[in-house]
């Protein structure tokens, strides 16, 4: 057993229990704490398959900004009214039911000895001499340049969408300072 | 990795440590004799000589304190808060270069625990982390005011993140590396960044006090309207945690500063005599903590709808206008379109 | 010795199936949300991992575009939880089933 064993174990424990953890807990707050811890052992795991540039990126995107938007929005909407299943009956059984088979389909799918696909010419050693960072950039902006002006453009569309849903009308906003009168919506 | 790599690291990591830890303690100090200073007072001078044992004194009695959790509070995360407004703070001077290497028992020693080539994304990634304690401080005390201390808090540390990112990008695409140690290199010989890119140095200025919840920016905590914000609740060495969390912050983001736009330890004959880098490091370093206090003595706290404002319709266009100015000043450089002219 | 790709792959299913089971099985808005989170990271674990084992970045570039779409989708999805929490007074999937706003 290396050391690269061992700590992949840790962290793929880490990982797995904290992502059960959050579908399981019954506090939103829990859940998005559960759901950074599983993208910082993610993170690790990044690490040690030698792309320390998208461990800090998940960091900084996912912990950093995604999750903290969720924090935010659980906490503005305040406590929730406890468990929230059982609407459909028999739904938690049949949901573990089908969640078991889907992961014994995938792993039965992805267990293989060996990957069948063409190999790419960033080795290890490539990586090493270019820097990790200097490498992905060629690669993003020479051979998905397309791609990555695209993704602009739907961050611009993300960010009208927003801006958009969140906006109170005028009127909307005086209703909500006037008194209310029998809790009507 | 030999065992003496391991041994480096280890000295080194506590060596960090035990500076970060001196430093929150004497950082206390040294801002309330300067503000004090700043308002003709004379500050804490009775224990010991000028003052200088009051931290300990402070420690001392802190560590005596009743420790409370209010009895409506979510137990778990209002312990775990205050470790992870100082965790990430702590982390985040790992990859500050404090001077050139040095020459001990016969092994080249760099004055920096860890040089990596992501190591600025490594920065804000921890310090968007640092956000979580204090959310987690405000909401998990149950206590209106807390919780609104948490949330202004988190608005504005990723409102001010944003501009912080793009003042560091400026730097990053002249330096053409995201590792502070090249960054520090790249300014030998004098060419600090501050020069070259003065706009940038004040956006990381203003937005370094904002990320570290300094005044005037420090409304998550303002106490006139929030009793003490997201920390009301704690008491006794958890209370000191955040504190130390703040100061703590305050020098490893000086110590980036310092390297980003001031050169870093470089200076006059400091490769050949490593001690004076550390030296002019240090000065700078402490530059940047005096700064700190001056502008808390100084200017009054902003309005909450200010605050955002300047976030985002000044700093943020004004940084984003820096980047693209920056990169076509680059491209002409990198292709020598000054020297057709 | 290295830990080979396809213990990442499988630890990327096993991730990606508690996800599914996440939205299955939640009814609150943002557990739901977040459940499909969990399946984005578990795929771009996988991207990862692949990209490695085959020596090539393109599946790295991948995932940087994979949180560009999960940054725009989350700013938007959240804005439509609170547009729904404003007008009905709750998060839950179940409660957001009548046009009428």
């Amino acid at each position: 057993m290396s050391a690269q064993f061992v700590i992949f174990g840790l962290l793929a424990v880490t990982s797995v229990a904290t992502a059960l953890a959050m579908i399981f807990s019954r506090n939103a707050v829990h859940g998005v704490l559960f759901m950074v811890g599983n993208f910082a052992a993610v993170a690790l795991l990044y690490v040690l398959l030698g792309s320390p540039f998208l461990a800090a990126v998940q960091i900084l995107v996912y912990a950093g900004a995604i999750m903290v938007l969720f924090l935010f929005v659980v906490m503005l909407m305040g406590p929730e009214p406890a468990p929230l299943w059982e609407h459909i009956p028999g739904q938690r059984p049949l949901a573990l039911l089908f969640g078991l088979l889907l992961a014994a389909g995938l792993i039965a799918a992805v267990n293989v000895e060996e990957l069948t696909g063409v190999p790419g010419i960033m080795s290890q050693e490539v990586l090493e001499r270019l820097g990790q960072p200097t490498a992905l950039a060629q690669t993003l902006f020479e051979r998905y340049l397309l791609p990555f002006e695209v993704t602009s453009l739907l961050l611009l569309i993300g960010m009208i969408g927003a801006v958009v849903l969140a906006k109170r009308e005028k009127h909307e906003l005086q209703a909500e300072r006037a008194p209310r009168e029998g809790g009507a919506e | 990795m030999g065992t003496a790599d391991f041994v480096e690291i280890v000295v080194k990591s506590l060596v960090i440590i035990w500076a970060l830890l001196t430093g929150f303690a004497y950082m206390t100090w040294f801002e309330r004799r300067v503000i004090a200073r700043l308002q003709s007072r004379v500050g804490p001078n009775r224990v010991g000589p000028s003052g200088l044992l009051q931290p300990l004194a402070d420690g001392v009695k802190l560590m005596f304190k009743e420790d409370i959790v209010p009895a409506e509070a979510d137990r778990a995360l209002y312990l775990l808060a205050p470790l992870v407004a100082v965790v990430p703070a702590i982390m985040a001077f790992a990859i500050v270069p404090v001077g050139p290497s040095v020459t001990l028992f016969g092994r080249t020693i760099p004055l920096h625990l860890a040089d990596m080539n992501i190591a600025l994304l490594y920065f804000l990634g921890l310090g968007s982390l640092g956000v979580y304690g204090v959310v987690l401080a405000g909401w998990a005390s149950n206590n209106k005011y807390a919780l609104l201390g948490g949330l202004r808090a988190s608005a504005q540390m990723i409102s001010y993140e944003l501009a912080m990112g793009l003042a560091v990008l400026s730097v990053v695409m002249l330096a053409g590396s995201l590792s502070l140690v090249d960054i520090v290199n790249a300014q030998a010989g004098g060419r600090w960044f501050i020069l070259l890119q003065p706009v940038a140095f004040l956006i990381f200025l203003v937005t370094m006090i904002a990320e570290t919840k300094r005044a005037p920016f420090d409304l998550p905590e303002a106490e006139q309207e929030l009793v003490a914000g997201f920390h009301t609740e704690y008491s006794g060495m958890k209370f000191a945690l955040f504190f130390m969390g703040e100061y703590i912050a305050m020098i490893a983001i000086s110590g980036v500063a310092v390297s980003l736009f001031l050169g870093g330890w470089r200076g006059p004959f400091a490769e050949q005599v490593p001690i004076l880098g550390v030296l002019y490091f240090f000065v700078k370093l402490v530059a940047f903590l005096f700064f700190f206090v001056w502008l808390r003595a100084t200017l009054p706290r902003l309005r909450y709808d200010r605050l955002m404002h300047l976030g985002w319709k000044v700093l943020l266009p004004l940084s984003l206008a820096n980047v693209v100015v920056t990169a076509l000043a680059v491209v002409a450089r990198d292709t020598g379109f000054f020297g057709l002219w | 010795m290295i830990v080979p790709v396809s213990y990442y792959l499988v630890l990327g299913a096993i991730l990606f199936s508690i996800g599914v089971t996440g939205v299955l099985l939640r009814r609150n808005a943002i557990m739901v949300f977040m459940s499909i989170e969990l399946m984005l990271n578990a795929v771009n674990l996988s991207f990862v991992a692949m990209s490695r084992a085959l020596d090539s970045l393109d599946g790295q570039v991948f995932v940087f575009f994979v949180m560009t779409v999960a940054a725009a989708e989350v700013a938007v999805g959240l804005a439509l939880i609170v547009a729904i929490f404003r007008s009905l007074g709750s998060a839950d999937v179940d409660d957001a089933h009548v046009l009428k706003g």
